[in-house]
């Protein structure tokens, strides 16, 4: 009963609420909002359109997986390993777990038996059993087991373990590789765009230059230095991808720029000039706040070519090299050795899965994104 | 003056098939313009006037060449002048593509001028840089066509209109909010509009948005480039009345563009009639709509729809399109359309003078008229 009364009690209040301002405020003839009424900002009307498509929804849950698998999931599933002073790893290989190096060495022991008879010179025959105990040093090529939950691969790693360190590779590099290609292309493009002119020319020329260059060759070249200059396996695959953020930004700076252009003969730029607002202002807190959406979707599609990249880098053996692990590194043993590709998918096959989650996960949310961002799509 | 007609006459009949050398006339014309600028460019600013425009030209560059050299231009903005004091509102009408908005642009500064001056309060801002020009910015602000393009998408009403008062120093930082909230009940925009975002209102509210925009940093002279022309009649009442309003709350001098001959002649002190980027005629506003002077103007006022249906309306049918600013006509720009045009219109461009006090106009037929 009680609960009736306010119901109708505030159904009165919404019912009396526009008449009661209509009367009183501002000689407006336009229909009001209800004040009650609390719209939605831009950004909220994406977010809600994007968890509207079940496909984003999936390659949201594919890339918030991945993360909590490469790196959430070492801290519970892995030997973190302590280092030393002189950087060596060491492992503790009484807990039960795996790390990224530790090899597992509890090699099966093969035993062979002989038999020898023969007879002395006084007639006694005498008969020598031998056994023979052949102590396999490391568990290679080891089946799935609750041990090692995607079996071992050639060298006695343990491949689940191996997946996790290796997805942190990915993701990190290509993380930061989009990062900067990003930071790169907005400066650069803004700087293109907002200006134009002479300075636009020379930016968009050098962009020219460096599409035109052949990627892979040249990291060849670039990887043979980096083992001649005897940098560290952990790192050169970081070296590797700045160097390939320095030949991808023209893509971004193509795209920032197109906007800025169009963005800048827009009316609230002119009102922003006439307002006298400084260059910096005008840049930083007009236009690109207005490329954003269209940022974001570059960004999350590049994530995914990054991811690929640094596999391909990594499968030729130009990126991370061995003991570390990385998705494409982890392909690579197939390369030499055809037994495993025949016979030993848990080896090569789950890397394989995890680029492909990777990559479809990024391209479903970039696609989700840019649905999210379209403003023809106001639903 | 006399003898030159005379001269012109005999030309006419000795070759009547080129009556008058174009190209000496057009040097004639510029040596003439030339001098006009450089004893009008002594002349001390006038004090009375909050704006003065002397000579303005804007031209836009068309065809270049390799070197960057401009082979082809387009003339928006040929030598127009006036003057605009304190607290009159200025209404510029002309077809479109005549150089209205580039007109209100250029005085802004928006656009580089390519000659004449432009004099505000006192100050010559022609040749400032945008540096020097940020403190002048405040005193001079312009309210746009299109109230949906001219509001940045991703700011609130609140950050839009708070901004330019930060940057500015209007008021001191913990008072903005509440000059804000002042300033939209002013312009009809009610509080808890604030946190809301410009695509959730209709037109004419987000026009009243822009006004407000406008008018944060306390100009003394607001450009309303057709501000009206993009909203629906109720609505445009509405604004010009809010427009009205504030002028004479706060005091403020309006260069209002349009093509609308009604709300020009409701809210105008003055009158600047345009035709092809130059002033044609230029008055008060009583005196242009009781006689114009110049033929553009009187077909353009005869075009104004009466709301009697009986009334038999006297209507001047220009033939024709506008031709294009990039290649204008030779002599006067109208004469191609031009009910009374003669030969002399044809090769001599008119010159534009006081032919009543406060009255320019721009005409062959006037000056025979007056030289008669």
């Amino acid at each position: 009963m009680n609960q009736n009364e306010n119901v109708n009690n505030s159904e009165e209040m919404l019912a009396s609420a526009p008449a009661a301002e209509t009367a009183t405020a501002v000689p407006d003839t336009e229909v009001p909002l209800d004040k009650n009424v609390r719209l939605m900002s831009p950004t909220r009307m994406v977010v809600r359109r994007f968890f509207r498509s079940k496909l984003s929804i999936v390659g949201l849950l594919m890339v918030v997986g991945l993360f909590l698998f490469s790196f959430v999931g070492p801290l519970f599933l892995a030997d973190l390993g302590t280092v030393d002073e002189y950087g060596m790893i060491h492992y503790d290989p009484s807990d039960g777990k795996w790390g990224e190096t530790e090899l597992d060495e509890s090699g099966k022991i093969e035993y062979t038996t002989s038999e020898t008879t023969f007879t002395t010179a006084d007639g006694q025959t005498y008969t020598i059993k031998q056994t023979t105990e052949k102590y396999l040093k490391d568990n290679l090529r080891a089946p799935i087991s609750w041990d090692h939950p995607l079996g071992t691969d050639n060298e006695g790693y343990d491949v689940f373990v191996r997946l996790m360190y290796g997805g942190r590779i990915s993701l990190t590099v290509s993380f930061i590789a989009v990062f900067v290609i990003t930071v790169l292309g907005v400066i650069m493009g803004g700087i293109s765009g907002y200006f134009g002119g002479a300075i636009d020319n020379i930016i968009m020329r050098v962009c020219d230059v460096l599409m035109c260059l052949p990627g892979i060759p040249i990291l060849l070249i670039i990887s043979t230095i980096l083992d001649s200059a005897g940098i560290d396996a952990k790192y050169r695959i970081y070296l590797l991808m700045i160097y390939l953020t320095l030949f991808s930004w023209p893509g971004t700076a193509r795209l920032v720029r197109g906007q800025i252009l169009s963005l800048r003969e827009q009316e609230y730029m002119v009102a922003a000039e006439a307002m006298g607002y400084s260059t910096g202002r005008k840049i930083f807190k007009h236009l690109v706040p207005n490329v954003m959406p269209q940022l974001i979707v570059q960004m999350s599609l590049s994530l995914g070519s990054m991811i690929l990249y640094e596999a391909t880098l990594s499968y030729l053996n130009l990126g991370v090299k061995a003991p570390y692990a990385a998705w494409g590194t982890m392909i690579n043993i197939i390369s030499t050795n055809t037994d495993i590709l025949e016979n030993y998918f848990n080896i090569w096959g789950p890397p394989g899965i995890c680029i492909v989650i990777a990559v479809l996960g990024f391209n479903f949310v970039g696609d989700g994104l840019r649905d999210a961002l379209d403003p023809k799509m106001r639903r | 003056m006399a003898d030159e007609k005379n001269l012109n006459t005999e030309a006419v009949i000795d070759a009547p098939a080129c009556a008058y050398d174009d190209a000496a006339e057009q040097e004639k014309f510029l040596a003439a313009r030339k001098a006009q600028i450089e004893e009008d460019g002594k002349k001390p600013f006038d004090p009375d006037a909050l704006l003065e425009v002397r000579h303005l030209r804007k031209c836009f560059p068309i065809k270049k060449s390799m070197t960057g050299k401009v082979l082809q231009e387009l003339i928006a903005v040929d030598d127009v002048s006036f003057k605009l004091a304190p607290g009159e509102t200025l209404g510029i009408v002309g077809e479109s593509g005549c150089g209205k908005t580039t007109l209100g642009r250029t005085i802004l500064k928006l656009h580089p001028s390519n000659g004449g001056q432009i004099i505000f309060d006192g100050q010559d801002i022609t040749d400032l840089k945008s540096s020097q020009m940020r403190d002048i910015r405040k005193k001079m602000q312009i309210i746009f066509q299109d109230p949906y393009s001219s509001l940045p998408p991703r700011s609130t009403v609140g950050g839009i209109l708070s901004e330019p008062v930060t940057v500015h120093n209007v008021v001191p930082k913990d008072e903005v909010k509440d000059y804000v909230l002042d300033l939209m009940e002013k312009c009809g925009l009610r509080d808890y509009y604030y946190e809301r975002y410009p695509h959730e209102f209709s037109g004419g509210q987000r026009q009243r948005i822009c006004i407000a925009r406008a008018l944060t940093v306390n100009p003394r002279l607001v450009v309303c480039d057709e501000p009206v022309s993009a909203l629906d009649v109720s609505i445009q009442a509405q604004i010009i009345n809010l427009l009205k309003n504030l002028q004479q709350s706060m005091g403020l001098t309006y260069l209002f563009i349009s093509h609308d001959l009604s709300v020009v002649k409701f809210i105008s002190d003055k009158i600047g009639v345009m035709y092809l980027g130059s002033m044609v005629e230029f008055g008060d506003k009583k005196d242009i709509f009781s006689h114009p002077l110049h033929p553009y103007t009187q077909a353009l006022f005869s075009a104004i729809p009466h709301p009697n249906p009986d009334v038999k309306m006297n209507r001047i049918v220009l033939k024709g399109d506008i031709p294009s600013p990039a290649n204008p006509p030779k002599g006067c720009r109208f004469h191609t359309r031009c009910p009374y045009a003669k030969e002399i219109c044809r090769h001599v461009p008119p010159t534009y003078r006081e032919y009543e006090k406060g009255h320019f106009a721009a005409c062959h037929m006037l000056e025979e008229q007056g030289t008669n």
